[in-house]
């Protein structure tokens, strides 16, 4: 087990390094010249050369790489070409935005799907099982940005017009010192996250419970004499858990690494929205720091989702 | 006083097809302690009826009564079923392996039963789980009572299941063919337990299964199902002695257990009916030895004899014996000419790797063997003994760890690419699962005309001529060429894996449980079919299989194998008359037989029913 798990560090590291590498040169090949964009229009060419020096631009670009991830690895990722500002200091500041989304999004997508999914397979082909289906396929097919929209201009605009706040356009507040702002702040960039993915869950939960619920294993337990209840949600939930979690742990990573249409809508400055403005001012060491944290996420993420096997599923022990 | 007691029992399932009458007016009573065997090919209803019963299939209309305990089981609401299943009629199920919760350890799942029911304090009843468990010979039960199922071996498994069954000490259990996943020395194992655990409890046991000859030694009363009519009911002796049902009789006879070793068996022909139809007159009629004009347009009466057995059927008097008139068939002895060799076969898994140093798993401890041109030859043993993956090695599709197959002669370990796939052709497999050896999305014709499209022998018009010639040779209609797997019935499917096997007229075939997923009736079908083809094309099968019965009907020479290893080899008929190794006698000693035919002298017919067209 020691063993196992220190393999998937080593071999996440290994991952994390590669995607360093790749990034930095990416970047390094990209047009564009770094001492312009720090010094500004106006700097004069021996302004550029200090800058250049300052940085470390002249120097090779292996050299520049190792002292690159020599930093990386104590936690500096560098200063941010636009305000100077360190890199893993913006991206923390970004982080409680970002985090707050994604686990109330988690939990609601979870709440709703789940129960969606399992309604709608355990009456395949009726009423239930077809609203269920109904909701998936809507779901599915609708853009993130269009639903942000609609439930802005629903939840928002319409009643405001009424002279009367039901919810607030977006902005993030933090959790302390008034929870209860938070989370009114966040309930619509939640529902709008957790709508779409609800729809995936429903359909992954439903697909997973048809086939677990036709296994011999719960004919079992109805021959038991246990009641319906139990036999859906402890023996059959506990064999649809396992695909559920390796969805989950994808699904968390990557909105980790910026939900960036959500952060967009809804003006939260989170991760991702700095993602897209280091995008716009091509500020290269803050958007290599986006793509590693995002890159760390995932890693971690698969990491668990494997620990999480070895305890779901007692044959892979 | 009857335990259990079903009157006019139907059962209709809907399906995208139609409606499936899986049961039709059956009724029987089980008298309190007896093992009442239901037998019956699959298909003909009997784990249906009993599901049914317990409210397990929730979308079948059940219709008749079933008393128990003095309640009518059908009229019962979902909650007081629920009350019954578990505590007052207990459930072993098939495949121990997939009726039990791989995540949960087989502790809890007892004890989670014992819960469900009655209000006693954790501790307790893991004690009494720990105890039956003990009981039912689980060693060390107190430490293998937090042991999840994949854990435990397919025996082991079992005997939790016949645990689960029995902790709440049920009046009524109901084995779903509670041996057919298990090894034959298992089998019976499990066989003597269940028969121990009943009288010791007075439990009343239903016992379903396909096996006649399981039945015939245990059951106090077996009732024989075909495409979901109750064909015959009566005591165990005089039915397997002298059934009155040409059904019965046929399925008796189709057993290779009744044969002097080489005689043609004698098969019921065609197969079962769709349940989707209702005959007017008697449902096996088409395919009934000794049907009458009537049979198939009135519905059969009931007969009933004086010595017990109910029959539905015309006949009054029994049914002519089949498998007694035939005799055996001289088979031309098999030629000198040395088609396969092994020698020293040795296959190892893992090890030797750079993470994984250590010895690895041995699966083949050196084998040698040889097998002659126009021979069969049987290879026998338990499941996880090596037997298919010798066969693979065999047929060049595992590399061996060490030794030397050599085929016709030539040594497979030096082939080169080119010759190796020019003598691919000269082995040919026949796989045991015919819905999954079958690919279903391309059609009958293009699967057995692959081989000639692989080695590039024939295109075209003289394909299709060539594969039509195969599906003749084998039985099949050659107008279904362009049909689908799914068309076909299971033992035509397994002879569309032999007519792709024949195609390049390979020097061996090497039939790998070919009929163990097939009912016994078919079985006979195609075993008859294999021979038939040797004698007239000069074949070399290898034929493995953990069936002793139908290893002894077919086969020159047997092989028994335990362990990666062969511990013993000789003419079937020596092997079965005076086995040497201890283990080939555990195998024969475990492996159930029909008990001999009687005539049913002394029989009459006390009265006859005109059944109601249900």
């Amino acid at each position: 087990m020691i063993r196992y798990l220190f393999g998937r560090v080593a071999f996440g590291a290994l991952i994390l390094l590669t995607l360093s590498m790749f990034v930095f040169f990416l970047f390094f090949v990209a047009p564009g010249d770094p001492a312009r964009m720090v010094a500004g229009d106006k700097a004069t060419e021996t302004q550029l050369i200090q800058i250049r020096t300052n940085l470390g631009l002249d120097r090779p670009i292996h050299e520049q790489y190792l002292s690159f991830l020599g930093k990386a690895v104590t936690g500096d990722l560098g200063f941010s070409y636009r305000n100077q500002q360190p890199v893993a200091k913006l991206i923390f500041n970004r982080l409680p935005a970002t985090l707050s989304l994604v686990v109330g999004g988690v939990l609601v997508w979870l709440a709703v799907g789940i129960p969606i999914g399992i309604m709608s397979a355990r009456h395949p082909g009726g009423v239930r099982d077809r609203l269920g289906q109904g909701f998936i396929l809507i779901g599915l097919s609708f853009p993130t940005f269009v639903l942000g929209m609609m439930s802005l201009y629903l939840f928002y605009f319409l009643p405001r017009q009424s002279g009367f706040m039901l919810f607030p356009a977006g902005g993030f507040k933090p959790f302390l010192p008034n929870p209860a702002i938070w989370a009114w702040h966040l309930v619509l960039p939640w529902t709008t996250l957790a709508l779409t993915t609800a729809a995936v869950y429903a359909r992954l939960t439903r697909g997973q419970m048809l086939e677990v619920m036709g296994e011999d294993y719960i004919r079992t337990a109805r021959a038991k004499g246990l009641s319906e209840r139990k036999v859906v949600w402890k023996h059959g939930m506990r064999a649809t858990l396992t695909p559920l979690a390796t969805q989950l742990g994808a699904d968390i990573a990557l909105l980790l690494g910026g939900a960036i249409v959500i952060e967009q809508v809804y003006g939260l400055q989170g991760v991702g929205a700095l993602a897209v403005q280091a995008v716009a001012n091509q500020d290269r060491p803050i958007i290599i720091g986006v793509v590693l944290l995002g890159g760390l996420f995932i890693v971690v993420a698969n990491i668990i989702v494997d620990i999480a096997y070895v305890l779901l599923d007692p044959r892979v022990r | 006083m009857a335990v259990l007691e079903a009157r006019h029992l139907s059962v209709d399932i809907p399906t995208e097809d139609g409606v499936i009458h899986a049961v039709r007016d059956v009724s029987f009573a089980l008298e309190a302690g007896e093992l009442f065997g239901i037998a019956g090919e699959s298909g003909s209803g009997k784990s249906v009826l009993t599901q049914a019963i317990l409210g397990l299939l929730p979308n079948a209309t059940v219709t008749g009564e079933v008393l128990f305990e003095g309640r009518n089981l059908l009229g019962l609401k979902p909650a007081e079923l629920q009350s019954i299943r578990g505590s007052r009629i207990g459930m072993i199920f098939q495949d121990p392996m997939s009726s039990l919760h791989p995540y949960y350890t087989v502790g809890s799942q007892i004890t989670e039963m014992i819960h469900a029911h009655e209000k006693v304090d954790k501790a307790v009843a893991r004690r009494r789980a720990v105890d039956l468990l003990a009981r039912v010979g689980i060693s060390e039960a107190d430490r293998r009572f937090d042991s999840f199922p994949h854990q435990f071996s397919g025996g082991m498994r079992q005997r939790v299941m016949i645990a689960m069954a029995l902790i709440l000490n049920p009046p009524l259990v109901i084995a779903d063919e509670p041996t057919t996943a298990l090894d034959v020395t298992v089998q019976a194992q499990i066989v003597a337990l269940l028969d121990e655990m009943r009288r010791e409890r007075g439990t009343t046991v239903v016992m379903i299964t396909h096996d006649l000859g399981l039945l015939s030694s245990i059951a106090d009363h077996v009732m024989v199902m075909y495409a979901g009519r109750r064909m015959e009911l009566g005591p165990s002796a005089p039915l397997f002695a002298a059934p009155a049902h040409p059904y019965t009789a046929g399925l008796l006879a189709s057993s290779p257990a009744n044969y002097e070793a080489g005689a043609e068996l004698v098969p019921i022909p065609g197969r079962p009916p769709s349940l989707l139809e209702t005959p007017r007159g008697c449902v096996f009629a088409p395919r009934c030895a000794s049907a009458l004009p009537r049979c198939t347009t009135e519905a059969p009466p009931l007969r009933v004899f004086s010595d017990g057995l109910q029959s539905l059927c015309w006949l009054e008097g029994p049914p002519a014996d089949a498998a007694a008139s035939v005799a055996a068939i001289a088979k031309a002895p098999a030629a000198d000419e040395i088609v396969v060799k092994a020698e020293g076969v040795r296959l190892t898994y893992g090890g030797g790797s750079l993470f994984n140093p250590g010895a690895g798993f041995e699966v083949l401890k050196g084998i040698d063997l040889e097998l002659h041109r126009g021979e069969t030859l049987g290879l026998v043993g338990e499941s996880g003994c090596g037997k298919s993956t010798f066969a693979r090695v065999l047929a060049g599709l595992i590399p061996m760890t060490h030794g030397k197959v050599s085929l016709l002669g030539r040594d497979l370990g030096s082939l080169d690419g080119r010759a190796w796939q020019a003598m691919r052709r000269e082995v040919q497999l026949v796989f045991q699962n015919p819905f999954g050896a079958l690919n279903p999305r391309r059609r009958v014709g293009a699967i057995i005309g692959d081989p000639y499209r692989i080695h590039g022998l024939a295109g075209g018009a003289e394909r299709k001529r060539e594969v039509q010639r195969l599906m003749e040779l084998v039985g099949l209609n050659p107008e279904h060429y362009n049909r689908f797997p799914s068309e076909f019935s299971g033992g035509q499917r397994q002879r569309i894996g032999i007519a792709r096997a024949l195609a390049l007229n390979p020097s061996l075939i090497i039939y790998d449980e070919p009929v163990s997923a097939l009912d016994v009736s078919i079985q006979a079908q195609v075993l008859n079919l294999m021979r038939s083809l040797q004698r007239d094309l000069d074949l070399t099968y290898l034929f493995i299989s953990h069936d002793l019965a139908v290893v002894r009907h077919v086969c020159d020479r047997i092989a028994v194998m335990q362990a990666g290893q062969i511990v013993e080899l000789a003419e079937a008929e020596t092997l079965y008359r005076a086995p040497q190794h201890p283990y080939t006698r555990t195998l024969l000693a475990a492996s159930v037989t029909t008990p001999p035919r009687h005539s049913a002298a002394g029989r009459t017919l006390v009265s006859s029913n005109v059944v109601e067209a249900a």
